[in-house]
Formats: C-alpha cells, sequence, structure tokens
C-alpha cells in the first residue's frame, strides 16, 4: 500500500496501543482523537485507575488538602478507548506487532506508544524494604497508606533522600508539626538536581523549618522490631536515629523490564528514541510503528548538545505525548520534533522553586535577580560560554525570558544588567554539581548521551 | 497632503471606536519609532509577551531619560509615594506581597470567592434599580456603579460614605485622560488633582481607625501589617489602597461595558450565555483579548540597550507595549478578529504578564462573569441603540462613554 494510502488507512481503522495509563498515555490518546484518529484504542495500565495527577501526592495530598481519590487528570476530550486497567504488559513481540499481558492476553497493534514511565526506587535491602513503616511514594496507593499513617502522628518520620520527592514530603510534615529527619548523601538538599550553591538555600530551609537534616550521610540500614515494625535507622557516621515511619526517596526507575529481550533499544536508563518520538531497536535502528513518550522515553535534544535527556517532567510528559501521537498517525513528511525546554516546579517550605532548561548540565551559576540570603532569587546556569538553565526561588515569573535565552543560546557570563541584580549576582561560580559517575537519588533529568560527533563509546556487548 | 504618523493615527478620538485596523498595521512594523524621543512601540503578541517578562526592562518612571508624557502615571501632587505599579523589584515585590496577603492565596485564598453572592446582590439591585425604563444607559447605570460598591466593600468604606467617595474617584478617573494631562492647567486636571488630596485625606482617616479596630477588610490587613514582610508604612497603604481603587475601577467598568457590546454585536453568544451561565468563564477570557479594557502598556523603560528584531532600542527609551494588537496577532491567533469563546487557547495579554500581571485580575474576572450573566439573562430583547456608542477620549483604558440599550424590560 502507498504511504499516504497506508496513512489514511490507519487513521480510518488502524489500531493503535498505549501502553501506560498515566499522563503521558491519556493525553497522548486525546490527542489521537483531535487528530482525527478513528481507529480502535486501547489502553494498558497496571494500576487499577484512570489516570490520575501526580504533583499532587506529595505535596496537597501529604497535607490533607486533597483527597488522593481525587487527582483524576482532568479530560480534554472522549477518547472511546478499550481499558485495560490492573493489567500489565509483560512483553513485546515486535515481528508480530503484539503485546502481551500480564493476564495471558495478547493484543495486537498497527502503532504501539509506550508510555510506562518510572516507579520509585526502592529501598535496596530487600528484607528492610519489607518492614511495616517503611514506605515509597509514587502512586496513589502510596499516598493514601503514607497519609494515614501521617494522620496517626508518627513520633518521627525518617526520610531518605533530599531530591523534590523527599524535601516535598519532609516539608508536608514539618506543616502538620510531625518531627522529621532527612538524611542525604549529598552535602546538601536539591544538588544533583540544582547544584551545591543553591542547594545550600534549600539546606537553609530544612534548617528553618526545623528538619533535622544530616547531609554528607548514607543510610546504612533500617532496624525493625522483634514484630516487624521499623524503629531506627543507622547512618554512616554511627548515628542512629529513631523512628517509626520511613520514607524512601531515591529517585526512580524505569518500566522498561517488560521489554527485556524484545529488540527494543530499552534499559535501565530508557527507551531511546529519535526526536520525533520513534522508538530505536537495540541496534540503534529506527522503529516506524513503536513510539515512546513521557518519563521512559530518552530523546536526543537539539538545544542540549543532541544529548539524549530523560525529563521526568510533568510538561514534558504532555508535550511528548502530544508530539508522539501526531507522528503516529502522520506522514513521515508531516512529523514532528520534540524540542521542549525541560521544565519543572516544586512547592516546598512555602517556597516555590522553579526552572528551565537542564540546570545539571550547568558548569556555573550566576544569580541574576534576587539574593540568595533572602531565598528569593533567579539563578542562570552556563554551559561551556552559553545559557544553559535557570532556577527561581519564588521569581517564576521572570522565567519565560530566560527560557528564550536557552533557546536562542544566550553567552554566559550574562553582562547585561537586569532589575534587582544585586552585588553578589554580578559573578559566575562554579554550580557545584556533584560528580555525575557518583549514584545520587536521582535528579530529575538525566544525560545520557553524546553528541553525535564524539567518538568516545566504547561498545561492550554484554556477556550472557 | 501628508498622512499623519501612524502613531498620531492610533490615538486620535477618531479611530477610538475600531483601532484594530490601525493595530494591523502597526504589526508590519514591529518595532516601531517614528520620531526622535517618541516610543518605541511593540505590537507583536511574542514580543510583548518577551518584553513583559524581561528584567532589564523597568517600570519606574525614575528609569525613563527620554522625554514625553507618562499616561498612567500618578501626579506627584499628593505627595505620595509611587504604588508598586510603578516600581521594579525588590520595591515592587515587597509591596505586592503585602497587598497579596490581604487579597489572595495563600493567606487569603478565599477572600474573592466569598464575594460572590455579595456581588451578585449588588448586580441584582442595580438591574431591580432600572425598573420599566425602555432605554437604559449600561455604563452609567450598571457598568460603573458596579466596581465602585465592589472595591468599597472590599477596601472597607463605609456604605454611607459610598457617594462621597464616587465623587472622588470620577474627577480622577476623568483626569486619567492623557489628552487632558498635556494641559496641567486645566479644569479637569485641577479637579483631579482637588479629589486625589482629599480622597487620601478621606483615606487616611479610615486607615487610622481600622488600625485600631481592625475589620475584615482589605485597609484593616494593611494597616496590620502582619506576614513575613512586616508592614508597609501608612503613606505606603494610601498609595496602594489609590492604586487599588483606581486601576480597579475605569477598566472593569470598560470590560463589563466591551462585553455586552460585544455580545449585542454577536447574538449568538448572548443567547448561550443566557442558557448556560458557565459560559461566562470563556466569554470573559475572549473578550478580556478581543477587546482589552487596557490597550496599551505605556509606561515602561529600558534599562540597557536592548535589541529587538534588528532594532537597538536605546537605554531609557520609552517603550509602549500595545496589548490590543498583540491580542489579535495572526501569528498567535486563527482568525484574530472574529469573536469566539470557544478558542481552546486563549493566553491572551489583557492583564498583561510577568511581575506586573493584573493585581485585580481574579475580581474582575468575577465581576465580569457575574455582571454579563445577569445582564443576558434579565434584560429583555436588549438592543444596540448606536453602533458604535460614543467612546471615552483615553486611547489606553479605553471604553464606551455611554452604552444606550433598548429592552423590552427587566425580567424578575
Amino acid at each position: 500500500m502507498p504511504a499516504e494510502q497506508f496513512h489514511e488507512w490507519l487513521r480510518r481503522e488502524g489500531r493503535i496501543v498505549v501502553v501506560g495509563a498515566s499522563l503521558a498515555g491519556l493525553r497522548a490518546a486525546e490527542t489521537l482523537r483531535a487528530e482525527g484518529f478513528r481507529g480502535s484504542l486501547t489502553m494498558i495500565g497496571d494500576e487499577p485507575y484512570q489516570p490520575y495527577d501526580r504533583p499532587p501526592l506529595s505535596k496537597a495530598v501529604l497535607l490533607g488538602k486533597a483527597a488522593p481519590d481525587r487527582t483524576d487528570l482532568p479530560r480534554r476530550r472522549d477518547i472511546d478507548a478499550v481499558w485495560r486497567l490492573g493489567t500489565a504488559a509483560t512483553g513485546l513481540d515486535l515481528a508480530a506487532q503484539r503485546v502481551r499481558l500480564a493476564d495471558g492476553d495478547e493484543v495486537p497493534y498497527d502503532r504501539l506508544l509506550i508510555a510506562t514511565g518510572v516507579r520509585a526506587r526502592p529501598w535496596p535491602k530487600e528484607e528492610e524494604a519489607q518492614l511495616d513503616g517503611v514506605f515509597v511514594l509514587r502512586t496513589r496507593d502510596d499516598a493514601v497508606r503514607l497519609h494515614r499513617r501521617l494522620k496517626a502522628g508518627p513520633r518521627r518520620v525518617f526520610v531518605i533522600g533530599a531530591g523534590f520527592t523527599g524535601s516535598e514530603i519532609a516539608s508536608a510534615c514539618r506543616d502538620q508539626d510531625i518531627p522529621v529527619t532527612v538524611a542525604e548523601r549529598a552535602d546538601a538538599p536539591l544538588v544533583g538536581a540544582l547544584g551545591g550553591v543553591v542547594g545550600a538555600v534549600a539546606a537553609e530551609l530544612h534548617h528553618d523549618h526545623g528538619v533535622d537534616l544530616r547531609t554528607g550521610v548514607m543510610v546504612t540500614g533500617l532496624e525493625g522490631s522483634p514484630v516487624g515494625r521499623v524503629r531506627a535507622a543507622h547512618l554512616s557516621d554511627g548515628s542512629v536515629v529513631e523512628t517509626d515511619l520511613v520514607v524512601v526517596c531515591l529517585g526512580a526507575t524505569r518500566n522498561t523490564e517488560w521489554l527485556t529481550g524484545s529488540g527494543l533499544g530499552a534499559g535501565p536508563r530508557g527507551i531511546a528514541c529519535d526526536a520525533g518520538c520513534r522508538a530505536f531497536d537495540f541496534r540503534g535502528i529506527v522503529t516506524d510503528d513503536v513510539y515512546v513518550a513521557g518519563d521512559v522515553a530518552r530523546s536526543p535534544h537539539p538545544l542540549f548538545s543532541y544529548q539524549f535527556l530523560s525529563l521526568e517532567h510533568w510538561g514534558n510528559a504532555v508535550a511528548q505525548a502530544e508530539v508522539a501521537a501526531h507522528n503516529m498517525i502522520s506522514a513521515s513528511s508531516d512529523r514532528i520534533p520534540h524540542m521542549w525546554v525541560p521544565a519543572f516546579w516544586s512547592s516546598q517550605f512555602g517556597v516555590n522553586i522553579k526552572s528551565v532548561g537542564v540546570p545539571s548540565m550547568g558548569e556555573q551559576i550566576m544569580i541574576t535577580q534576587g539574593s540568595l540570603t533572602e531565598r528569593r532569587f533567579v539563578g542562570v546556569y552556563g554551559y561551556q560560554g552559553r545559557v544553559i538553565a535557570a532556577v527561581s526561588f519564588d521569581n517564576t515569573r521572570w522565567l519565560e525570558f530566560y527560557e528564550r535565552q536557552i533557546e536562542t543560546g544566550a553567552p554566559f557570563p550574562v553582562e547585561y544588567p537586569t532589575m534587582d541584580r544585586r552585588p553578589e549576582g554580578r559573578k559566575a561560580m562554579p554550580a557545584d554539581f556533584p560528580d555525575p559517575s557518583l549514584p545520587t537519588h536521582g535528579p530529575t533529568v538525566t544525560l545520557s548521551g553524546y553528541s553525535p560527533a564524539d567518538r568516545r563509546l566504547v561498545f561492550t556487548p554484554s556477556r550472557h | 497632503m501628508t498622512q499623519p504618523s501612524l502613531l498620531r493615527r492610533i490615538t486620535d478620538y477618531s479611530s477610538r471606536a475600531d483601532p484594530y485596523p490601525l493595530y494591523a498595521e502597526l504589526r508590519r512594523t514591529p518595532v516601531l519609532h517614528e520620531e526622535e524621543g517618541g516610543p518605541y512601540v511593540v505590537s507583536s503578541y511574542y514580543d510583548i509577551l518577551g518584553l513583559l517578562h524581561d528584567p532589564r526592562i523597568s517600570s519606574d518612571a525614575g528609569n525613563l531619560t527620554a522625554p514625553g508624557a507618562d499616561e498612567l502615571s500618578e501626579p506627584e501632587a499628593t505627595g505620595l509615594p509611587p504604588s508598586f505599579i510603578r516600581l521594579d523589584p525588590p520595591e515592587h515585590d515587597r509591596l505586592r506581597r503585602i497587598a497579596n496577603s490581604s487579597f489572595g492565596p495563600p493567606h487569603r485564598p478565599h477572600r474573592i470567592d466569598d464575594m460572590r453572592e455579595e456581588l451578585g446582590r449588588i448586580v441584582a439591585e442595580l438591574l431591580d434599580e432600572l425598573g420599566d425604563e425602555r432605554e437604559i444607559d449600561l455604563v452609567d447605570q450598571f457598568a460603573y456603579p458596579f466596581p465602585v460598591t465592589v472595591i468599597c466593600r472590599l477596601l472597607g468604606v463605609p456604605r454611607e460614605d459610598e457617594p462621597r467617595f464616587r465623587a472622588w474617584v470620577d474627577p480622577i478617573v476623568t483626569g486619567l485622560d492623557p489628552d487632558s494631562r498635556n494641559d496641567p492647567g486645566a479644569p479637569v486636571q485641577r479637579a483631579a488633582q482637588e479629589a486625589r488630596v482629599q480622597l487620601g485625606m478621606y483615606l487616611a482617616g479610615l486607615a487610622e481607625q481600622r488600625a485600631k479596630e481592625p475589620r475584615d477588610d482589605m485597609l484593616s490587613d494593611l494597616m496590620s501589617g502582619h506576614g513575613p514582610d512586616g508592614a508597609m508604612s501608612t503613606m505606603e497603604v494610601l498609595s496602594t489602597a489609590v492604586l487599588l481603587l483606581i486601576a480597579g475601577h475605569e477598566t472593569t467598568v470598560n470590560l463589563i461595558t466591551n462585553g455586552m457590546l460585544t455580545l449585542l454585536r454577536y447574538p449568538e453568544h448572548l443567547r448561550r450565555l443566557r442558557e448556560d451561565p458557565g459560559l461566562s468563564a470563556a466569554i470573559v477570557e475572549e473578550l478580556l483579548r478581543y477587546e482589552p479594557p487596557v490597550q496599551l502598556v505605556p509606561s515602561r523603560t529600558c534599562i540597557t540597550d536592548i535589541e529587538l528584531r534588528g532594532v537597538t532600542i536605546p537605554k531609557g527609551s520609552r517603550i509602549w507595549l500595545v496589548l490590543g494588537a498583540g491580542n489579535r496577532d495572526p501569528e498567535r491567533f486563527t482568525d484574530p478578529d472574529r469573536f469566539d469563546p470557544d478558542r481552546g487557547d486563549i493566553q491572551h495579554l489583557g492583564f498583561g504578564s510577568g511581575v506586573h500581571v493584573c493585581f485585580g485580575a481574579p475580581l474582575a474576572r468575577l465581576e465580569t462573569q457575574i455582571a454579563l450573566t445577569a445582564l443576558a439573562r434579565r434584560l429583555d430583547n436588549p438592543r444596540l441603540v448606536e453602533d458604535p456608542p460614543p467612546y471615552r477620549q483615553n486611547a489606553v483604558l479605553r471604553g464606551p462613554r455611554h452604552l444606550n440599550i433598548a429592552i423590552d424590560g427587566v425580567l424578575p
């Protein structure tokens, strides 16, 4: 069938399967329908719920300001889909174009979208992770359980990892006057995502709100009571913290195991795809019928030296899903690239934190507006002489400007004067990111690629 | 005969009823600088949005080195310090935060929404007062008294003082007209000055009273000065109160009036609103795009040379951001000259953007939604008596001076 006729047929009566019934999956499905796809649409999700919103789970839900079962994602339109909820996908047959499900069923597709996202990385010591009172926070069920325990009034909450989720949980605890200890392997909170300069400000926020913040330490073990309830955490500096509630916030693991052996280029860093969201197979050859979107995708970004980026960002999930959906049912000449500028926000200790670009690529930082000591500022990150990212604390409304600076490759250090520029902001300083080869709790952006011009990769076939 | 400059044609009264064709002409020169000392006029959507977020652009008249009148600034003669609309960060941020802690989230998340019922009542009373008239002036009889009453309630002006209050507001708002501003000796300006001084004295007395006996109103909150940013000085409270009063005022009148005018020109949407009040939010958003009450922001300057579309705007130059033109930029909106509340994506510039984004937006939205919904429901068979209606002189705060509407009655 000629390509044009094929796409007409696909739009009219093709079968599209979306694996992953969360934000990216839902927005993709809506986009497909909005763009005139009239064929059959199957939504597969391992959780038993209709797509819901996750950002409130570590904020409003923990504060009791929103019910965990009331965070359903608003629908843009009816998607007329067959829902296979509570059923995990377990395998993919690329050649036969079929997805295998946990219940033994197989679903055939003409176009497949993989949006399986990430899951919380559990506490690595399995026995300790099983202790009663040890939690992670990623799903609605996690939030329900954690919220219930927080309401019961724990003596102390122990948070492992001071990334965004860990810090938000600590903030929610302090807001409810619950004693909380946070242990972080790096020297400050948020270091993996924003670097040490901004991390120092985050540390002050913790201290000022009465968080018992322990930095530069690792948690060596969790101790349970004879009846299997957690009662203490042991730290690498020899100290012991008594606690009855532990929240493990060590970042996320990409849900790609189900693709093992499928031949797709999927691994712990996600599923590699091109700028149009088409998945690569393990030989680096692009597929034309398998697409990827959301947290599980990693794609090359022209603004960031064509590095492969995986972004655990709400906005990225939406934008990438829309691009993937469009491209799935479009002829090659009509396809569009995914060039979303990374952006995320967080709210903790009463401060609104937002960033654009990829701060973790930054070598240096310059405070262009406001002041670190007032904890109200805009910091700009520089990489090889250009602006690569910006972060704001309670200063969100300027970021649109800095986003343009990033998009246009504006020079760094920033030479021009800005409103509210203080003496401390007149010089660039090292952004102070930890050595990327050391593991952290997991930044929300993972840089995992090289420029096509680089030739420093060594191919090491795995030994099975 | 030579054609007058484009800018002059835009500010000329004869184009007030429909400036949009001139805006289209304006957008063909994205950065227009017609004469030495004149403003740099920016008219396309993305450029305006960019400048509204640009930390090199100042709202402080002190940074202006180019000559020329500054249409929205408050005369200094009242002795009040500049309000936050005319300040840059960090002073702007401090004052706006304190004001906001009395107005919205996180400290007062429900203040505006809690006014919903009361707004409905005020609107109902004004409509009841129309009685069995067959022709009404929507401006004088409805769109003007409504926001005055509302802002009085919000600030804490006692009901019995409202008439005095209105008598001061009127000449001040009239005095904002840029044309009359060119002549400081004019009676209009003298009256505005006089009213300002009296209003300031009145508010000072009221504020002092509220400092002693706080009530549930904004003046009490501003005087109490709780919160992380501490208190405003009494003078800062007064200039903030005057700002809220004036800025939240003429604009809402025009939004409501432009709204009704537009709905009468697009009767199918008036009918839909009558049948489904739920449409009011979308209608008001599209109105803010289609007929924004603030047509242009003339009070910006740059603190360094900046380059825009190949034009270097020298430090200290006046910059005009023509929101009304950006809102109809075909690069941003499909079919921009059509009033279409159903367009999904109405990210208009009607309230500006960035740190100076309209402080009163939540109130203006709610007032207009409630007003238009009630008008659609209760005015029986409304028809425009003249189209276009007579406009106010002001090119910046644009709206009809009168809007005469023939009706068959007012429904209960």
